[in-house]
């Protein structure tokens, strides 16, 4: 069965050029990419990730709250039920990296990373969560 | 935990409310329907089974929310599975009729999934089947498949349901490839949505006319044409009392109606997946080294492929899938 990956647009800005691009590498990869749009809340993200069941939440973010809204949909996830990889990709400085994965995030994309390093990041993370659950 | 005691216990959670515990069903019911088949088949509880289907770009999702709200309003307990593609290239798929559905998604009495083809006509339409009886034993009141409606497959899909609304755009000539399509034939209720367009009334005239002829026998239910504005809620009550009156058509005569469709959509479902395991079968003999020699030897002259035929069936044997 395919790998499945929520992208989502949590925050207030409304560029997702960047998100549907993702999905359309993800896609290619032979994902099964669940895309919910702009402009989401932590708790609506953590919600429809949930009920599809996913490997994966790809959060894209331009806006430069990452830290705090990867924190909130970690959390929501949590609360919804969820135990769900989540990665972050954006505008991202370097020094928050150790943030966002202190946040909950797993896996952090900065701006410059090629699709196919995302792809492979991203495969990477789903592999390693099969294998753990496997055991 | 034995494999039943877990589903038990998922199904114990489902049917209490909880949206992780029918996402996981759901994914079991795709990956193994074996081990979940028996308990929601016994379960015996039904909800009623909305087939939403159309052409690409007809509102279907839009209508699918306003659908939602409806029910909602009258709480009912609403599922959806929103079937979209596969690419059959890469087996990926962007599903993305979530968009049109997210004033829902924090309503814990919405459940909504999406659901990719996964290139298996077999497959997909012994899932959906499963999926939808997983669904009503987890104790959701109302159902709502959502497919689009351009293959057959889709088709089939749509029409494991006791209501089968199909949509279609005021333009492009929606109506006259529907008729093509067979797709008059399933439909139950018949939906022009963006009905403000121009060429509203000529698709709804076109309807009208695709419903004279055959002349449908007497005492059968004649599909109303609702005129729906998905995206501001125009015609939606009047949609949805459409809807309740074919369930209502279905239910009399103690039912038998109703019966009847669910025995028909008991048949297809075994029937698909008798033919899955057959296709199966086929790949698996035609593989195999014994069917190898047969070609060999009829090559060599020993033997000619009716001979062979016998001895290639005789070989088969029928026990169960191993998935």
């Amino acid at each position: 069965m395919p790998a499945r990956i929520l992208v989502a647009k949590p925050g207030l800005d409304g560029h997702d050029r960047g998100a549907k691009l993702v999905a359309r590498a993800l896609r290619e990869a032979g994902f099964e990419v669940i895309y919910t749009g702009i402009r989401q809340r932590p708790e609506q993200i953590a919600a429809a990730a949930v009920q599809e069941d996913v490997d994966v939440i790809g959060l894209s973010i331009l806006s430069g709250a990452h830290v705090a809204l990867t924190r909130k949909t970690a959390e929501a996830v949590k609360a919804a039920g969820g135990n769900i990889a989540i990665v972050v990709g954006g505008t991202i400085p370097s020094n928050d990296i150790d943030k966002l994965h202190e946040a909950g995030a797993v896996g952090v994309f900065q701006t410059g990373t090629t699709l196919e390093e995302l792809v492979a990041g991203v495969t990477a993370i789903v592999e390693r969560n099969t294998v753990d659950s496997e055991r | 935990m034995s494999a039943d005691s877990a589903t038990d216990v998922l199904l114990k959670s489902a049917a209490a409310g909880n949206s992780a515990a029918v996402a996981r069903l759901i994914t079991v019911a795709e990956v193994t329907p074996e081990t979940l088949a028996a308990r929601v088949w016994q379960s015996g509880r039904r909800a009623h089974v909305i087939g939403v289907t159309g052409s690409p770009g007809t509102g279907k999702s839009t209508l699918t929310s306003e659908l939602i709200r409806s029910l909602r309003a009258d709480d009912h307990r609403v599922a959806v599975l929103a079937v979209d593609p596969s690419s059959k290239r890469t087996g990926g798929a962007i599903l993305g009729d979530r968009i049109r559905m997210g004033g829902h998604v924090l309503d814990g009495q919405v459940f909504i999934r999406s659901v990719a083809t996964r290139g298996s006509a077999g497959g997909l339409s012994a899932t959906v089947p499963l999926a939808v009886r997983t669904l009503e034993a987890c104790g959701f009141t109302h159902v709502i498949i959502e497919t689009v409606g351009v293959g057959q497959i889709e088709i089939d899909i749509a029409t494991y349901a006791d209501t089968v609304c199909v949509v279609v755009h005021p333009r492009w000539g929606d109506t006259i490839q529907a008729n093509k399509a067979g797709i008059v034939e399933i439909a139950d209720v018949f939906v022009v949505n963006k009905a403000d367009l121009d060429g509203a009334q000529q698709a709804v005239a076109d309807l009208g006319s695709a419903l004279e002829y055959p002349p449908l026998p007497p005492d059968s239910w004649r599909p109303p044409i609702v005129e729906t504005i998905a995206t501001n809620g125009r015609g939606i009550d009047e949609l949805r009392r459409e809807i309740d009156h074919h369930r209502a058509y279905l239910g009399n005569d103690d039912g038998a109606r109703l019966e009847q469709r669910r025995t028909q959509r008991t048949r297809d479902l075994l029937a698909s997946l008798v033919a899955g395991r057959l296709d199966e079968l086929r790949d698996e003999v035609t593989a195999s080294a014994a069917f190898a020699d047969q070609i060999a030897a009829i090559h060599s002259g020993v033997t000619d492929p009716w001979s062979s035929l016998r001895a290639v069936l005789g070989s088969i044997t029928l026990d169960a899938p191993r998935n």
